[in-house]
């Protein structure tokens, strides 16, 4: 299992699904890969298909459209698969939490792993997020 | 029998291309996020990245689709690679096959991934896999003619030799043929020739990552996508060193020349890895032009030199 398990933790894959987003998360998610940050000395890698994915990264407030689609993605991914909430919107849903359209945090419709707060997180407190995901891992 | 088992499995075949092009494919990426002025991954990603996919990931079948053929593709592709090695780095490493006319199988054999993907795009159901899957048919006849005209000036140039031993040993007590006007036409065509065979950037369009999401590999996931990845670790050492034999003298395993032979492969990949990481990706319809009018243009060229003497 210690073999495995050490493989996974250092080679995460990660997808990444934007809610109703202001982009803002979005930007800062983009800024971890770029020189400055660059997640890929910890073999962090942003995939384009669900099906090559280890981290489900989830931003933005998730409302009723994306509900349905969210939970899809997330049937499509190969297991074991970690899932991210990322800012104040993907981990409570923040200002939008008594919007009409808003169908709950994501914790409520697919289980959670990691939760990154802040409105957008820094790239740092996400790194923070991430190697804590991967040292409960 | 049991020697031929272990040249496939062991030595120059499975599990010393894979490795090789492992380390390899960390290469690629390091210079990658050199360029890019990032730190770059460990040494033993590639090792990472195949035993995830192979030992943690789930595989999942496709519901509409042929499950059966979408699951046998990728073996043969890693099969076909597999094959191709044996019998470019049999000669490569000074072991004759004592098999006259290998050029052609080898030429054959290097296109079995290709189609093994395709196969498996098709077999997937998934309509992104199906543009990726055509796109890749396209490119495949595109560069298919090119990369014959290479191995035609190849075997122009060793006075009508067709196996790599002899084309090797020729080089070795000639010079090699990368010395001569038409070696460099030639290598330049090789060079374009292996970015498309590898599906390297400016010819990156059957996976297109953000456009059409890894086109050709959307649907693969765990242990299939594993072998998918050996085939490229696989593909992305035996082809460089198909080059290096046709062009650049072949390898020498005795003292100092160790280390030429490590440099020579090192210095291919670099040029192609420059090449992807310098470049936009083209539209399939300029990269049918460029192969088939400029690239095919410069190595009809290079075969007139040839017939001339240069």
């Amino acid at each position: 299992m210690g073999f495995k398990n050490y493989c996974f933790k250092k080679s995460l894959w990660v997808f990444h699904f934007g809610g109703a987003s202001c982009n803002n998360c979005d930007i800062e998610i983009l800024d971890c890969l770029t020189p400055r940050h660059d997640l890929e000395r910890f073999g962090i890698l942003l995939v384009g298909s669900i099906r090559h994915a280890d981290v489900l990264l989830v931003n933005g407030s998730i409302n009723i459209r994306d509900k349905e689609r969210l939970i899809e993605v997330y049937n499509q991914a190969p297991k074991p698969i970690l899932v991210v909430a990322i800012g104040a919107c993907g981990c409570t849903g923040g200002l939008f939490t008594d919007s009409y359209t808003f169908a709950g945090p994501v914790d409520k419709i697919i289980p959670v792993n990691a939760y990154v707060p802040g409105c957008p997180p820094k790239p740092e407190a996400i790194i923070a997020g991430i190697i804590k995901l991967v040292l409960n891992a | 029998m049991a020697v031929n088992l272990f040249y496939f499995l062991v030595f120059p075949g499975l599990l010393f291309a894979a490795v090789v092009g492992a380390f390899l494919s960390w290469f690629d990426r390091k210079i990658t996020a050199r360029v890019q002025f990032r730190k770059g991954p460990p040494l033993l990603q590639p090792f990472y990245d195949f035993f995830k996919l192979l030992l943690v990931k789930e595989t999942i079948l496709p519901k509409h689709g042929s499950p059966l053929i979408f699951l046998l593709a990728p073996v043969f592709a890693v099969f076909g690679a597999t094959m191709a090695g044996v019998f470019i780095l049999l000669p490569l490493l000074n072991i004759t096959t004592g098999f006259r006319g290998d050029l052609l199988v080898i030429f054959y054999l290097l296109t079995i991934p290709s189609f093994s993907y395709i196969i498996g795009a098709l077999a997937s159901g998934n309509p992104l896999a199906a543009v990726g899957g055509s796109r890749e048919m396209k490119l495949i006849f595109s560069y298919e003619l090119t990369f014959l005209l290479l191995i035609a000036g190849i075997i122009m140039k060793c006075g009508q030799q067709f196996d790599l031993y002899t084309i090797i040993k020729a080089q070795q007590e000639g010079s090699p043929f990368i010395g001569s006007i038409s070696g460099v036409l030639l290598f330049i065509v090789g060079i374009f020739c292996i970015q498309a065979k590898l599906a390297l950037v400016p010819f990156d369009m059957p996976e297109a990552e953000a456009e059409i999401t890894e086109g050709i590999f959307i649907e693969y996931s765990g242990a299939a996508y594993a072998m998918i990845k050996l085939t490229k670790y696989i593909m992305f050492f035996i082809l460089p060193a198909f080059l290096i034999a046709l062009l650049m003298n072949g390898f020498r395993l005795d003292g100092i020349h160790i280390l030429w032979a490590v440099l020579k492969v090192l210095a291919v990949v670099l040029v192609i890895t420059l090449i992807r990481n310098t470049n936009p990706r083209v539209k399939i319809k300029q990269a049918i032009k460029f192969f088939v009018l400029w690239m095919n243009l410069l190595a009809v060229i290079a075969l007139v030199l040839i017939e001339f003497g240069y």
